[in-house]
């Protein structure tokens, strides 16, 4: 299990490979299908916002307002990552993103976006909302709440000890493409 | 009636919060099965504990509290336009509580009025019967594995899937495959052959509410459900795609009359988070006894 904290530098990033296993730790930033087709639309972040050396988080989290005016959040996992493969290899690019969080990994646009500005994909367990909404211990901010609506709003989180898979690293490797490979060939073998 | 409200608001929570305990059993199985040390025991290690911290905390098992799915078996003369209002006053009732997420989007204006309430949502689906007992069942389905199903027109030259079960059974593993990592698995697959393309998906879903270590009584399709149950985990793709031994919890099949022209094999994945519950009302409306 490797550690990796804010801020997600190149140097860190770039000696994640996959396979690896990390726990997350600092501020990321969600974002799902409505806010990377603004963002690759030309759209601009909020100020308050910055995804340099940062991870930005596929997932529309429930979000439960407190009496004191603050946000819980009381479910977290990630949601389908490949609707944002026509944008996300740009927006890595143009915002110096470290590290996308998601589930059921991206293609070959983002992995060579990867490999070029140094990012990783990192895979949480898709369904492990409870878990992984242990994980955020804060709420600071929300943004495009009213545009998007809650699921598809860029919630600020300060999580810890976020569970993670490393299932395409900055080298050129990608999990999801090596199991498909291995998969069609066992599968032709039983038709 | 009127403990309808309630009864369907803890119907809503329960099936939210609470894995089903053959969905339970299955996934504790699987844990046992997956080679120590290897990512896809983490992952099945993190989906346990996040079934038993869901239902200790009465919080939603996963954030994508899905498509709302009611199934209705009620005597003749039930009210099911009063039985409709309720429920999604129920509905609108547990998203304030959280039970459920803001999760219904309109499809033209793509705004969300936070309420889960509108056209088409959430889905009733009625079934008359000749005896008194109304019973309730509910599934929530997200839409990561919702947007995994696919629907097959045989013949397919490509996958050599003629219009007899071996045809079948090639596009349904062709299904597996295409749904890996994508899905959340381990899945778990219904699939309806025959049948339109709106009746064929409409069946393959209602094969989620049967049990997992069920058997088919049709023996054609029972063998089906077990060879590609085998096959599927012979895949090596795994829990979340990962890489393993457990790529499916359970196959369900159903066969629906077809016309000669059309031959479609309907196939609706189910992600691990398997939330089906359901209830026996009594004439009260209050629940009589759980069903799962």
């Amino acid at each position: 299990m490797i550690k990796l904290s804010f801020p997600f530098t190149e140097e860190k990033i770039r000696a994640l490979k996959v396979g690896d296993e990390v726990l997350i730790s600092g501020t990321v930033f969600t974002g799902r299908d409505a806010v990377h087709k603004y963002l690759h639309e030309g759209g601009q972040l909020p100020p308050g916002v910055s995804l340099k050396d940062g991870i930005i988080y596929h997932c529309g989290p429930v979000m439960m307002k407190q009496a004191d005016g603050s946000w819980k959040c009381t479910a977290a996992g990630p949601t389908t990552s490949i609707r944002e493969e026509p944008y996300q290899g740009q927006i890595i690019h143009d915002f110096g993103v470290r590290g996308v969080i998601g589930k059921g990994g991206m293609g070959d646009r983002t992995m060579a976006a990867c490999q070029q500005d140094g990012c990783v994909y990192l895979h949480a367990i898709g369904g492990a909302a409870q878990v992984l909404a242990e994980c955020v211990k804060k709420v600071p901010n929300v943004y495009f709440a009213a545009e998007f609506g809650a699921p598809e709003a860029i919630w600020e989180l300060e999580i810890e000890d976020f569970p993670a898979v490393v299932t395409i690293d900055s080298h050129g490797r990608s999990l999801h493409k090596e199991i498909l490979n291995s998969s069609t060939a066992e599968l032709t073998q039983r038709l | 009636m009127n403990h309808l409200l309630d009864s369907l608001l803890e119907l809503i929570r329960r099936t939210s919060a609470e894995i089903p305990e053959d969905v339970n059993q299955a996934l504790i199985q699987s844990l046992e099965n997956e080679k120590k040390g290897t990512i896809a025991e983490s992952a099945l290690k993190i989906i346990e504990q996040n079934i038993a911290l869901a239902r200790q905390k009465s919080q939603p098992i996963c954030q994508d509290t899905g498509s709302i799915l009611f199934y209705v078996d009620c005597p003749v003369g039930f009210d099911q336009i009063s039985f409709g209002e309720t429920a999604r006053a129920a509905v609108t009732l547990a998203t304030k509580k959280g039970f459920l997420r803001q999760n219904s989007v309109d499809s033209l204006t793509g705004k969300n009025d936070g309420t889960n309430v509108g056209p088409g949502a959430p889905a009733l689906h009625f079934h008359q019967h000749r005896s008194p007992e109304v019973r309730v069942r509910l599934v929530l389905k997200g839409g990561g594995c919702e947007n995994v199903g696919a629907q097959y027109s045989l013949p397919i030259e490509k996958l050599h899937a003629n219009r007899d079960l071996d045809g079948c059974r090639r596009v349904i593993l062709d299904a597996v495959l295409q749904a890996q990592g994508k899905g959340c698995g381990p899945g778990i697959l219904g699939v309806c052959i025959g049948g339109d393309r709106a009746t064929g998906y409409e069946l393959s879903k209602t094969q989620f509410l049967r049990l997992l270590q069920d058997h088919n009584p049709v023996p054609e399709l029972d063998a089906l459900e077990q060879d590609i149950l085998q096959t599927a985990n012979a895949l090596g793709i795994g829990p979340m795609g990962f890489g393993g031994k457990t790529t499916l919890l359970g196959v369900k099949i159903c066969a629906a009359n077809r016309v000669p022209a059309s031959f479609f094999v309907s196939v609706s994945y189910m992600c691990w988070a398997y939330r089906r519950q359901g209830v026996e009302l009594d004439a009260t409306g209050k629940i009589g006894q759980w069903l799962y």
